[in-house]
């Protein structure tokens, strides 16, 4: 079985992991449009390529970031989600 | 069995992306319904290869939403005639069809399904577990005593056909009536002017053309991107796997959403076994040993004499998934692009039904009346078609 490294947990097998699909940008839901939401909702991507996505890993309730070559099925790399901020995690 | 033309024109009335079940049967309703014969088919790899190939060949009406009984019901009575119709034996057989109830909340699901259906005059009815055990006399009605089986929605119209033929006997249908069919060409993009189509350029050339029809299942992104078009769909392998032959045994079709596992006896006695889909998203036909193994499992729950038995082959197809499991179809805003996509893990049974509805809309530029509720701009509107509960294997 494919193998994930966790940030927190070191490399574990794929089915302890569940994918929280792409880190898009969630839109102020009080300030705009009906449109923008629905592209929120619904607008993706989907063609192969590199995606960065979020992931979780089950049993320990942890969620990090993956970027993940969704046409090889490779996961370059994972790291906690506080780098996202540009923190040290 | 069908010409194979060795170049293309330098124009067509129609383009047709994807030379699957779909686009096949589109192109030969286009030609016997509305009189275009002017129509070119591209496939990128060989005829029916794609997801015609790769899915495990269930026919049934008995779904959810009014939009999907409906269309799935025209889609049924095509089947019926099909071979007739094609001159062609699709090895079209009714088997009946048992969605299996493990809990309450299945039974549920099975009574509002069944009482849909009904309303729309398809035969589908919740039925206990001594009528799936007379059914079935081999199921372990207990599942080993993990998760019995209460009862079942049984749908006695519940089909198999041999996929391979369907493409075959479509393609034979098309080029007859003057469609040409052409394997091998990729294509590679699509002009626009002004809001609207007006060629496709491929890897033989470009030609022009004012309508084009998209029926290419899991590269339906890469088309949409060629034009600028947004779509909500996400590609998720879908796996699936058959045994040896066995002599018959198994007449119905078999699901079980609890145990997230279907499947059906082939004419030649394979078991065609399916499951859920892959968990994340991937452009990839790659199989892996755990969904063999999970799949395996969930057999043995409900067969468990199976345990000797071998599995031959196991293989993926590329699905693509919108977020309520009901398909996009129709217009769109780019003039002369027509969609029909999100089939996700439920296309084939709606081959004809497709061939049919997209014939007409590319025909006429409107929508035909059955695949309204199946629009791309429903879900800019929040108005989304929930399938998932008889079109999801996993819920």
């Amino acid at each position: 079985m494919k193998l994930i490294s966790c940030p927190l947990n070191g490399p574990r097998p794929l089915l302890e992991f569940v994918c929280g699909g792409e880190l898009r940008e969630m839109p102020d839901p009080d300030i705009c449009s009906d449109a923008e939401w629905a592209a929120y909702l619904f607008k993706r991507d989907s063609r192969p390529g590199v995606k960065r996505e979020w992931w979780c890993h089950i049993p320990s309730g942890y969620w990090f970031i993956a970027e993940r070559d969704t046409a090889a099925d490779v996961f370059l790399k994972t790291y906690d989600a506080a780098e996202l901020r540009g923190a040290a995690p | 069995m069908f010409r194979q033309p060795d170049r293309l024109r330098d124009g067509y009335e129609v383009v047709i992306i994807g030379g699957g079940g779909h686009g096949l049967a589109a192109a030969y309703y286009l030609a016997r319904d509305h009189g275009i014969r002017d129509i070119a088919v591209l496939e990128k790899g060989y005829l029916g290869g794609g997801n015609t190939a790769r899915n495990t060949t269930i026919i049934r009406s008995n779904y959810l939403t009014p939009e999907g009984v409906r269309f799935y019901d025209a889609s049924m009575k095509l089947w019926q005639e099909l071979s007739t119709e094609l001159d062609f034996n699709l090895f079209f057989s009714t088997r009946g069809h048992l969605t299996l109830a493990h809990s309450d909340a299945d039974l549920r699901t099975a009574r509002w399904r069944a009482e849909v259906n009904k309303h729309f005059g398809v035969r589908s009815e919740v039925v206990d577990a001594a009528f799936v055990k007379k059914l079935v006399p081999q199921i372990d009605i207990d599942c080993g005593g993990h998760t019995p089986i209460v009862g079942a929605l049984y749908h006695a119209p519940g089909a198999i056909a041999r996929h391979d033929a369907v493409a075959w006997g479509y393609a034979r249908g098309a080029d007859r009536l003057g469609a040409e069919i052409h394997q091998g060409v990729e294509v590679l993009g699509i002009d626009v002017r002004d809001g609207a189509v007006t060629g496709v350029r491929t890897s033989r050339g470009s030609i022009r053309t004012r309508k084009v029809l998209c029926a290419v299942a899991g590269s339906t992104p890469r088309i949409l991107k060629m034009i600028g078009l947004a779509s909500p769909l996400a590609i998720h392998p879908l796996q699936a796997m058959v045994t040896e032959p066995l002599k018959p045994w198994l007449d119905p079709i078999i699901v079980s959403s609890s145990l997230h596992a279907y499947v059906s006896q082939s004419a030649r006695g394979e078991l065609v076994m399916g499951a859920s889909l892959d968990p994340y998203e991937l452009h990839s036909t790659r199989s892996t040993l755990e969904f063999a193994e999970g799949l395996a499992v969930h057999m043995l729950n409900l067969f468990p004499f199976l345990a000797d038995v071998k599995v031959n082959r196991q293989w993926a197809g590329m699905a693509d998934m919108t977020p309520d499991f009901a398909p996009i179809m129709g217009i769109t805003p780019c003039d002369g692009f027509f969609l029909d996509a999100g089939w996700g893990t439920y296309g084939f049974k709606a081959t004809p039904i497709c061939g049919k509805t997209m014939s007409h809309t590319v025909a006429t530029g409107t929508n035909h009346p059955l695949i309204t509720g199946f629009s791309l701009g429903r879900f800019a509107r929040l108005e989304l078609t929930g399938e998932k509960g008889a079109a999801a294997v996993g819920h």
